[in-house]
């Protein structure tokens, strides 16, 4: 698993416990809107993430769709974080 | 006597096409509302009335509007998320005497001070009685401040301005809102299926948006508008792909160029626009150019009696679908000098077209949701760790924006090792004291913060 997965699994945990919600199974296929956080859980995970990988790939990337599963938003962590080491 | 204005009910009469009112519980025919009521049979006993529409639905809510516009003296209309606290003074303010209800409208006790109608989708058939009709008064709340809401007054003829006729087409219009129809936003929808005589698909209280999406697909909706917000949680939905809206409309934040993008992908067929629509200001504009902001003629020229300035970088409206003034005494002026409504967001002008570039006094928009810096500012600062603190706004994928709290501490700040405990802390400060979108995303320890020439902190823009 990469880091960029376990941070982000870490954080959405962290959120979930703040806003007292049971997060589902993060499996790659899970339906983001079905694993326990609702748009500003999602809205404050982005916000962290910029914060602890230094990276937000939706502001950066070309094609801007907010992914539908958590392996797609993993993966859209983890090219952006690729990315950003070749710039 | 003035000749007496269209009333809902009169689009309703004279409706050829057999159209309806859905949501997950219930399927209305609008032309059921000619000799039926929802009212119980109590419809006169509104007429003259200040009426507060507090029915838990938006059904319902939908079925009092028509039956009662024309027929009450005023209708307040309450969002589901009003304040119970604040019904007393909005009541007050209204001085209305009749409240509409339906089975899980909460109980309030102002509510036991007034006459009590209960509304129900199930219709029984109306007593004949012509009552007499007047030009109803439509009071709407705001949602940008702390504390109790605003009411903006309304007339039929200022809401219903914006509406232009179905324009015809190969199939029958079917038009949603992610908007509640209690909102301006939503209203607009709601009016323009009434009056352009199209059906309309509701949402319900609690629904999950992936239900929603269903619906709507079952439904075959063609006009869909909603937040940028909205559109961004849709758009997270799988069963997004069940809907082909031909028109798809964002209205009430800034729409960014991004989400636009986004939209198009996903509905190659559809066309893109987005309002700028407030509940003072009114129905504006609309941009169908598939670009985020408007062009810079739009502010030069009157357009479809709409006119703009830009007064200190913030956009000013004077139209015939501004409201017509605050409800209440003491309250704020709508109007400059000259008749213009101040929208209060900023713009910014380059190649020959305007940005938006956020709130004006740095009011942060949350999803929809309008959030005061310095509300949140004076509940951080009263945590004992905290010397100053500055809350600002970060651009979001998901919410078009967030808060981040900048913070100073007392005495010689944190270890690094000891920032995620103290901010733990802050944080959760803040979640006792605020509602959730109010409540910092994110803490940045700062060693000092900006203070401007006026001695306030120095706040930027955007």
């Amino acid at each position: 698993m990469s880091r960029i997965k376990l941070t982000i699994i870490d954080q959405m945990q962290r959120i979930a416990r703040e806003h007292e919600k049971t997060l589902a199974p993060l499996n790659d296929d899970l339906v983001l809107l079905e694993s326990g956080l609702d748009s500003l859980g999602f809205a404050i995970l982005v916000a962290r993430l910029e914060d602890t990988l230094g990276i937000d790939p939706f502001t950066t990337a070309e094609d801007a769709t907010f992914p539908v599963t958590f392996g797609d938003f993993v993966k859209v962590y983890e090219n952006g974080a690729r990315r950003a080491n070749a710039a | 006597m003035v000749p007496a204005a269209p009333t809902l009910r009169d689009y309703v009469e004279s409706s050829a096409a057999e159209r309806f009112l859905w949501d997950r519980t219930a399927s209305i025919r609008v032309t059921h509302l000619r000799h039926g009521t929802a009212l119980g049979g109590r419809r006169s006993a509104l007429a003259g009335r200040s009426v507060i529409i507090a029915t838990s639905s938006q059904l319902a809510a939908a079925l009092a509007l028509i039956e009662l516009d024309g027929v009450a003296r005023c209708l307040t209309v309450l969002p589901p998320d009003t304040s119970a606290e604040h019904i007393g003074e909005l009541v007050a303010r209204a001085e209305a005497d009749a409240v509409v209800v339906d089975e899980a409208t909460p109980a309030n006790s102002v509510f036991d001070l007034l006459e009590r109608v209960v509304c129900a989708p199930a219709m029984v058939l109306a007593d004949e009685v012509a009552l007499p009709r007047m030009q109803t008064e439509w009071l709407l709340l705001t949602s940008g401040t702390s504390g109790v809401p605003k009411l903006v007054a309304h007339t039929h003829a200022s809401l219903v301005a914006p509406i232009a006729a179905a324009k015809p087409s190969d199939v029958t219009p079917v038009w949603a809102t992610f908007y509640d129809i209690r909102r301006y936003g939503g209203l607009q929808i709601f009016l323009r299926a009434i009056v352009g005589g199209t059906s309309l698909v509701l949402s319900s209280a609690g629904e999950p948006i992936a239900d929603h999406l269903s619906q709507l697909a079952q439904h075959g909706v063609t006009h869909l508008t909603g937040t940028p917000s909205h559109w961004r949680r849709a758009l997270m939905s799988p069963e997004i792909h069940k809907i082909t809206p031909r028109y798809a409309r964002l209205s009430g934040e800034i729409a960014d160029q991004a989400l636009l993008d986004s939209l198009r992908a996903m509905f190659p067929e559809a066309g893109v626009g987005h309002a700028f629509a407030s509940t003072e200001a009114g129905v504006a504009f609309e941009v169908n150019d598939g670009l985020a902001g408007f062009p810079a003629s739009f502010v030069a020229e009157v357009r479809n009696g709409v006119e703009m300035k830009i007064v200190d970088g913030a956009l000013r409206i004077r139209s015939p679908r501004t409201a017509s003034r605050y409800v209440g005494d003491n309250q704020p002026k709508l109007f400059d000098a000259e008749g213009f409504v101040d929208t209060g967001d900023m713009v910014d002008l380059k190649d020959d077209r305007y940005a938006f570039a956020g709130r004006k006094g740095g009011i942060i928009n949350v999803g929809g949701q309008k959030v005061h810096p310095e509300e949140i500012e004076a509940v951080i600062n009263r945590h004992p760790r905290v010397r100053m603190s500055l809350v600002r706004p970060r651009k979001n994928p998901v919410t078009g924006a967030v808060v981040i709290a900048d913070v100073v501490l007392q005495g010689e700040g944190v270890r690094t090792s000891a920032e995620a405990e103290v901010s733990d802390a802050i944080l959760a400060h803040c979640r006792a004291a605020l509602p959730r979108h109010k409540v910092p995303a994110a803490i940045k320890f700062v060693p000092s913060l900006d203070v401007a020439a006026t001695g306030k902190l120095a706040r930027r823009h955007g």
